[in-house]
């Protein structure tokens, strides 16, 4: 039987404001307030709004016959908060059906799966425990940003816990092979992969309204056939999209919603359901490893990394990013870490972009891709100025690595000891008991500082780091 | 194809970026392989390459009947103008000059430059070209700016062969606005007898057709472009040192220029950081102003004027330098920014320059922006990624800019006109 996993993502850009060089230093907030609010404020109305009622409404009356996931950022979220809480109601009552998913993802919707693995981890976490906070469900299925893959992140994604990922069913990826089944990662076969049909999922989201497609218009009865008439034994079919775009990359007056609404039932004619992806983890079997060694992503025709790091100074504005990025991990000063995720937002590296494809691109406030680069650089001196302040100057980076691993190293020797505490305390507790001495707890302690002052190292660093 | 090019300016001899133009653009066209060029000029000095095309002087083109021996022309101009041209233009002189201030070989003195006197050495090349074009056997006449339209109008009339001209620059680029009544009726008047109108921009054809009131069909873009460095500049040592950047403007300092807005985006980057040398290379009639204004904003330390650069010297500056800003207020072309592209200096340029229309490597801000024009300065200074971007990409992006090409699209505007004449 043949099944649709639909999923959506949200994500909505934190707009940086123009920064010259001699605000380095004195301004210390970088967002354009007016910009988010306008940009934020457009995509609700004209898309989130009315495409999530109409999921809604669509969950509601088809009871189990109709499934959707979702992925936000928490960037989004926090757009959301501000500027359209009402979108975050409608999530909420999607999630209340039960019907609906929601993934993991990073944060920032940033990089730092490529450079920077425990940030990486935090981050997911971070969205993670925020996706329970708000909708009350843990995601378990990890999709990265722009669906970026490789086969090292799969192995992340798995010592993280993570069951299974979407990513882009990229032609140079998958040859002659179909994106309709269950891959597995290269690295770790226990970690699934559901394979993005880009060729279904740009019919809707990047054809939809196009009047020159000689498909066009685009019937929920006709766009059912096609998925009926794929091979009987190709059952998963992996429609992705960024939610923005029913109604604003495909305009509400093209029928759009109308199409959405139609689809399930034409689907279930055909013998066609609709699952979550957690369920098709569950219901369905791997049928190979996919080899993935270097990123995929949903970006241009090109699906990789080009888009962001393609040039020298992407490349430069990302290493220097995220060199940073221990020390925000280990800062306590929430503004930091605050601002550290929105300059990690996947889009300040594509602003940059020179790739000749990327003509007609929307540049924001940028007129060039030097233009967006000097400003995201201003931005960054910056920002490394008072991330610099945070720590004193004379800790260099080895020092500063040899503490973050005598921190990270610290519970593991807290629970060692607590462990041989409890060990000692047991043998005391026997030999009293053999000998019918109470044993004082006196002496116990006695032991236990004996085995704490071999580890000077670790008290060191905790005081360091208070003094920080 | 024959052609008649009308010219002020050639090589070595050059007051200008005419006279550069003019040289890549023969040299250009030369390429191809059934181009015979005829290229006059007021005033030849004797060492112009004359390989890839033929050189008359309007000095040494005779208006009134002298009866001049053989010997007397090879010993005056033999090395670089056949005696028998002189003859066979002498056959062709057309009415009595003689009231004319003429020299003994019946010949208009004149002086090659821009004199106060320019509207009669104007007049009097025109009056000279009727000669020329009497005796010449051409199939389109082309007119390079404004000094020379009357001499292509001329020629077109007595010939009756049709008539191109190339608008290098306009009055309105030159005074910001305040346009001399006297130039601007000359170049007007050339347009509109004009078959064709090249401008070196998408910015001047705008002008020509708003300001002149031209036929956009008959107005075209035909960009400029840079002829290749020779081994010798090439190999002309780089310096940079790590401590200590240089930024170079380089051009005539006057209002046309912007060299003010140069100095104020100096001032702002000079707050912040000071290992920065700025030099304005180049002498004009605001050059007291900006060494005034470099010290009243208290810059003078790291601002420098070295003066008028000439022939090698600009390379050497190029070669120096680590960026190089042209914040022109109007510039119809502005060849000097692919000149440093060229040497691998990463680029500054201001929007209203026409150069900014075929370069994607290089920086581009409003003249007026000196916040960007600054931050811009300060990026690639500070920025090595930035810089080294520019650098490589730049040299490959200008690399790829030909006169060649250039020759071969007024090639297709030459057929066109000849087809519809």
């Amino acid at each position: 039987m043949k099944t649709i996993c639909l999923y959506f993502e949200i994500h909505q850009a934190m707009h940086l404001k123009r920064y010259r060089f001699f605000d380095i230093g004195t301004d210390h907030y970088y967002y354009d307030n007016y910009a988010n609010d306008v940009a934020v404020t457009d995509v609700v109305n004209r898309s989130y709004v009315p495409a999530l009622q109409t999921l809604l409404n669509m969950v509601q009356t088809y009871g189990g016959g109709f499934k959707v996931a979702f992925s936000i950022s928490g960037v989004a979220i926090s757009q959301l908060e501000i500027y359209a809480p009402e979108v975050i109601d409608l999530l909420q009552e999607l999630a209340a059906t039960g019907h609906v998913e929601f993934l993991a993802e990073p944060f920032s919707h940033g990089l730092s799966s490529l450079t920077n693995e425990e940030f990486f981890k935090q981050e997911v976490t971070r969205q993670q425990e925020l996706m329970e906070r708000i909708f009350g469900q843990k995601p378990k299925v990890l999709r990265n940003s722009s669906l970026l893959y490789s086969d090292e992140i799969g192995l992340l994604a798995y010592d993280m816990g993570f069951k299974g990922m979407v990513t882009e069913g990229a032609k140079q990826i998958l040859g002659w092979k179909s994106p309709h089944y269950l891959y597995s990662c290269a690295l770790q076969p226990k970690l699934n992969l559901l394979m993005r049909d880009y060729k279904l999922s740009d019919d809707i989201c990047l054809r939809f309204n196009d009047s020159s497609w000689p498909e066009y218009p685009l019937t929920a009865s006709k766009y059912a056939d096609w998925i009926a008439q794929i091979p009987e034994d190709e059952e998963v079919i992996n429609i992705f999209m960024e939610l923005q775009s029913i109604g604003y990359y495909q305009p509400l007056g093209s029928g759009i919603l109308d199409f959405l609404r139609e689809l399930p039932a034409r689907c279930s004619e055909r013998g066609i359901r609709f699952a979550t992806p957690s369920e098709i983890l569950k219901n369905y079997k791997t049928v190979a490893p996919m080899p993935m060694p270097h990123p995929v992503t949903w970006n241009d025709e090109e699906r990789d990394t080009s888009s962001w790091l393609g040039n020298q100074l992407q490349r430069e504005a990302f290493n220097k990013l995220y060199i940073a990025a221990d020390r925000v991990r280990l800062c306590k000063d929430r503004r930091i870490k605050e601002d550290f995720d929105y300059l990690q937002g996947s889009i300040n590296f594509r602003y940059m972009n020179t790739k000749a494809t990327a003509v007609g691109f929307d540049r924001g406030i940028y007129e060039s891709a030097y233009d967006a680069f000097t400003n995201y650089m201003n931005i960054l001196a910056d920002f490394m100025k008072r991330v610099d302040a945070l720590f004193p100057e004379d800790v260099d980076a080895e020092e500063l690595n040899s503490l973050i691993m005598t921190i990270r190293n610290q519970d593991e020797e807290i629970n060692n000891l607590n462990a041989q505490l409890q060990t000692l305390r047991d043998a005391a507790a026997q030999a009293g008991e053999a000998a019918n001495i109470p044993v004082s707890d006196e002496k116990i302690k006695k032991t236990v500082r004996k085995t704490t002052s071999r580890k000077p190292a670790s008290s060191k660093a905790k005081d360091s780091t208070k003094k920080v | 194809m024959k052609v008649l090019m009308f010219g002020w300016e050639f090589p070595p001899h050059i007051l200008g970026g005419l006279g550069t133009a003019s040289y890549g653009l023969t040299r250009g066209m030369s390429k191809q392989e059934d181009m015979e060029i005829t290229f006059c000029i007021p005033k030849p000095w004797g060492d112009e390459d004359q390989s890839f095309l033929r050189i008359i002087g309007m000095n040494n083109t005779p208006v009134a009947w002298r009866d001049v021996s053989w010997d007397t022309l090879q010993a005056r101009f033999g090395n670089y103008m056949d005696p028998q041209l002189y003859y066979d233009l002498r056959n062709h002189i057309y009415a009595d000059f003689n009231y004319l201030h003429t020299n003994d070989l019946g010949c208009i003195e004149f002086s090659g430059r821009y004199p106060d006197n320019l509207h009669e050495e104007i007049n009097n090349y025109s009056i000279v070209a009727g000669v020329i074009a009497r005796q010449q056997d051409f199939e389109i006449i082309h007119s390079h700016d404004w000094l020379t339209y009357p001499a292509g109008i001329h020629a077109k009339q007595v010939s009756g062969k049709p008539l191109v001209i190339h608008v290098h620059a306009t009055d309105f680029d030159r005074s910001r606005g305040n346009v001399n009544p006297t130039v601007y009726s000359i170049e007007k008047n050339g347009m509109d007898h004009a078959d064709h109108i090249m401008c070196v921009s998408e910015m001047t054809r705008q002008t020509v057709i708003h300001k002149y009131h031209q036929d956009p069909n008959k107005v075209s873009t035909v960009h400029n472009a840079v002829e290749p460095l020779p081994q010798s500049i090439l190999e002309l040592p780089e310096y940079h040192n790590p401590d200590e950047k240089i930024v170079t403007f380089l051009g005539r300092i006057t209002m046309q220029k912007g060299p003010e807005y140069f100095v104020e985006a100096a001032n702002m980057v000079l707050q912040r950081t000071r290992n920065i040398r700025f030099v304005m290379a180049g002498s004009g009639d605001m050059m007291d102003e900006m060494i005034r204004l470099a010290a009243v904003r208290g810059i003078a330390d790291r601002f420098h004027f070295p003066g008028f650069m000439k022939g090698d010297d600009v390379y050497k500056i190029f070669k120096r330098s680590d960026v190089y800003v042209m914040p022109s207020v109007s510039e119809p072309f502005g060849i000097s920014p692919l000149e440093a592209m060229q040497c691998s200096v990463p680029s500054i340029v201001s929007k209203q320059s026409g150069c900014a229309e075929i370069l994607d490597k290089c920086i581009k801000v409003d003249y007026w922006d000196i916040h960007a024009l600054a931050d811009a300065i300060y990026s690639v200074c500070m920025y090595p990624a930035l810089y080294t971007y520019l650098r490589e990409e730049g040299k490959t992006e200008v690399d790829g800019i030909t006169w060649e090409a250039v020759g071969r699209k007024v090639r297709d505007i030459y057929d066109r006109v000849i087809y519809n004449y």
